[in-house]
């Protein structure tokens, strides 16, 4: 039986989900992967614009921003259940896409990355200066997640909800990419010009996109609002949407799998490279470079290339 | 001199040969999670270097309870989802005893949910309020807290009968905390608040905000900026431009010789009140806090090649109040230090005196702060 790459990329997602917990011996190396989901999820949402429409987010990090903020802020001024909370964020920050993305995925060029920059830097700009509102640089507590009575605590729990919750969105994620929209993506990513020949809607199909892309981010923002029970403002920094950015250009732009060996490879270096102490920094920044050098298409994809030759043969 | 560190080396040499079977045990581990790197390193690289200076130190003494001190440092680099993940990692791999650390009151926040979860001893090294407020079991801290500063100056300005003040703040962390916490306090001294400005974490000129504190009707007695960083530079420049003509007030957190450089003559009789450590050269000879303040001093800045800043006091202050602690509890037990901590009475840091209690997990009073005067550009202790 010959496996798709979809299904080979879900079962091997799979795998890896159920056998961690087995392997990892502490709550710390579980809230470590767990960390790994969040940022993951985020990524393979951002591959989807970035991979396949070809349009860069210097502002991703808002977006998580107002997920992370939702369940903080929601049942606190509003009195909302924290499940409540986060549709809501996940809704605000969709519509916010919508707003932006609208006149500005009409023109073509960089253009959706200079406003997304300033999108992101105008959410980090208000989550640290409405200090009655947001609790200002110092952020804020959460309250804690109860799903029917239940007390959502502990790592393990965690580990399992966020990686579910991962694997769901891989699995939509995939479908999106072989639907009409995901070709569409493609076609427009090679030639606008011959996407719009063939009948595609190019602003529109990016502005889908680019909304998929930020529910994604809000999405992520919020399980990791719920799961640390405090928010700073430093989740919607501009360095973080340069991380997002940095973990899809790694892993590999276009493929989900390269977006979650992206997020895992940003997200376990700096705690692997502890060792290192005043060098961490410098090792970190080397093995981009080395990366980025030697596996260009990114790690994925590359290693892809390098291995079906001998699978054939 | 040379000799007597020889002989000291030797004697303590002797004393570790000595000491070697009880040393062989298991380390205590301490730990500590630090902004290092990023926009706080100015607070977190004092701090982080006094841990390691101090702990050194103490192991060449002997150790504690006959065992060494083990320090597991971790950098945030100022990001409380950072610290959070570090403080687990002290908890469940590193199986550190207590906790010394969190440099800002955001990523102190952050962790302190996991140390009580784990009833470990954490003594915070940030200055928000609500690290301490309400009182949490096993959460302590070291540093003055904002309003503390705010009531200093209130006192000084009260001594001096002046009573109609404007305030000019950042809209920073620090600044905006500091302001709600001077608005707070303002009445309990009669202090009457006539002018509120804030003012922008880049902003480059504040002559529009002091200018309306000079126009405010009925004209303002004295000005105190509530901010850190190079916002207080700015407005002091200005002030001296405008030609103000009263009294400017700044917080602690301008306590470090580039706030004078920046500001340049303008500085000239700015007051602030600071920790004892800044002026411990011209405290009395009789002042508690002389002896511990001037072998701060001497020995950080012999061995780390640059001034002492109070940040690094703090992380002193809390090392010590820790290790006392240990000592007093004869045990490594999370609640008996805890409780050891608690009874700290009398001890003597760079911040002041501390006496804690089960309803003050920072035991300091307004005689921690020094009222202090830039003259002839350094600093002037005026009482």
């Amino acid at each position: 039986m010959r496996v798709s790459p979809r299904s080979a990329t879900l079962l091997l997602f799979l795998a890896v989900f159920a056998a961690l917990p087995f392997l990892l011996a502490s709550s710390f190396h579980l809230r470590v992967a767990t960390l790994v989901w969040i940022q993951a999820l985020a990524a393979v949402g951002l591959n989807l614009l970035m991979g396949l429409a070809g349009q860069v987010s210097l502002g991703h990090a808002g977006f998580f921003g107002i997920g992370a903020y939702a369940v903080a802020l929601g049942p606190r001024h509003l009195g909302l259940d924290p499940l409540l909370s986060a549709l809501a964020g996940l809704i605000l920050s969709g519509l916010l896409a919508l707003l932006v993305g609208r006149p500005i995925l009409r023109l073509r060029g960089h253009y959706l990355a200079v406003a997304t920059l300033g999108l992101g830097i105008l959410v980090w700009l208000v989550l640290n200066s409405e200090v009655a509102l947001t609790g200002g640089p110092d952020g804020t507590q959460v309250p804690r997640l109860v799903l029917f009575g239940w007390r959502v605590a502990g790592a393990e729990t965690w580990y399992w909800i966020t990686g579910a919750v991962l694997l769901v969105g891989v699995w939509l994620a995939l479908n999106l990419e072989d639907s009409p929209l995901g070709r569409a993506l493609r076609a427009l990513h090679d030639s606008e010009v011959a996407a719009r020949v063939i009948g595609i809607d190019v602003a529109r199909t990016k502005l889908v996109v680019f909304v998929i892309a930020a529910i994604y981010a809000a999405l992520a923002g919020s399980l990791l609002g719920l799961f640390n029970r405090f928010v700073t403002p430093q989740v919607a920094d501009f360095l973080h949407s340069i991380e997002l950015v940095t973990m899809v250009v790694i892993g590999g732009m276009g493929s989900t799998l390269g977006a979650i060996v992206g997020a895992a490879i940003l997200t376990v270096l700096p705690q692997a490279l502890t060792v290192f102490h005043d060098y961490e920094h410098a090792v970190l920044g080397f093995m981009i470079i080395l990366f980025m050098i030697f596996l260009r298409q990114g790690i994925v994809p590359g290693l892809a290339a390098l291995l079906p030759r001998r699978a054939v043969a | 001199m040379q000799r007597r560190q020889l002989i000291g080396g030797l004697a303590g040499a002797a004393l570790l040969a000595l000491a070697t079977p009880s040393l062989a045990q298991a380390p205590i581990r301490i730990g500590s999670v630090l902004s290092i790197t990023g926009p706080a390193s100015f607070l977190g690289d004092p701090e982080a270097r006094t841990l390691r200076l101090y702990i050194d130190r103490i192991n060449q003494a002997g150790g504690v309870l006959g065992r060494r001190l083990e320090l597991v440092l971790y950098d945030d680099g100022g990001d409380a989802n950072r610290a959070r993940t570090f403080a687990t990692r002290l908890v469940e791999d590193d199986r550190v005893i207590a906790v010394v650390g969190g440099t800002t009151t955001g990523t102190s926040m952050a962790m302190i949910p996991v140390f009580e979860e784990a009833k470990i001893p954490f003594i915070s090294l940030a200055g928000g309020i609500e690290i301490i407020e309400p009182v949490k079991p096993f959460t302590f801290k070291t540093p003055h807290t904002d309003k503390m500063a705010c009531e200093k100056i209130f006192e000084d300005l009260k001594r001096r009968g002046l009573t109609r003040v404007g305030l000019i703040s950042g809209t920073g962390g620090f600044g905006a905390s500091m302001r709600n916490q001077c608005l707070r306090v303002a009445g309990n001294f009669g202090i009457q608040i006539v002018a509120d400005e804030r003012y922008g974490p880049g902003d480059t000129d504040m002559t529009p905000q002091l200018t309306r504190i000079r126009n405010v009707a009925g004209g303002v007695q004295a000005v105190i900026n509530a901010d850190f960083g190079q916002g207080p530079a700015i407005v002091t420049r200005n002030f001296a431009q405008l030609n103000m003509g009263v009294p400017l007030y700044q917080s602690h957190g301008v306590a470090s010789r580039s706030f004078i450089e920046l500001a340049g003559a303008a500085a000239e009789g700015v007051r602030l009140p600071a920790a004892a450590l800044l002026v411990a050269e011209q405290l009395p000879d009789n002042d508690p806090q002389k002896r511990v303040v001037m072998e701060y001093k001497q020995l950080f800045e012999s061995t780390q090649n640059q001034p002492v800043s109070t940040f690094g006091g703090h992380a002193y202050d809390g090392l010590m109040i820790l290790v006392e602690a240990i000592k007093r509890a004869n045990s490594t037990d999370g609640t008996k230090i805890r409780d050891a901590i608690r009874a700290t009475r009398g001890f003597i840091g760079t911040g002041g005196v501390v006496n804690m209690s089960a309803t003050d997990h920072m035991g300091l009073d307004l005689s921690a702060f020094r009222m202090i005067e830039i003259r002839g550009g350094t600093w002037k202790l005026i009482d």
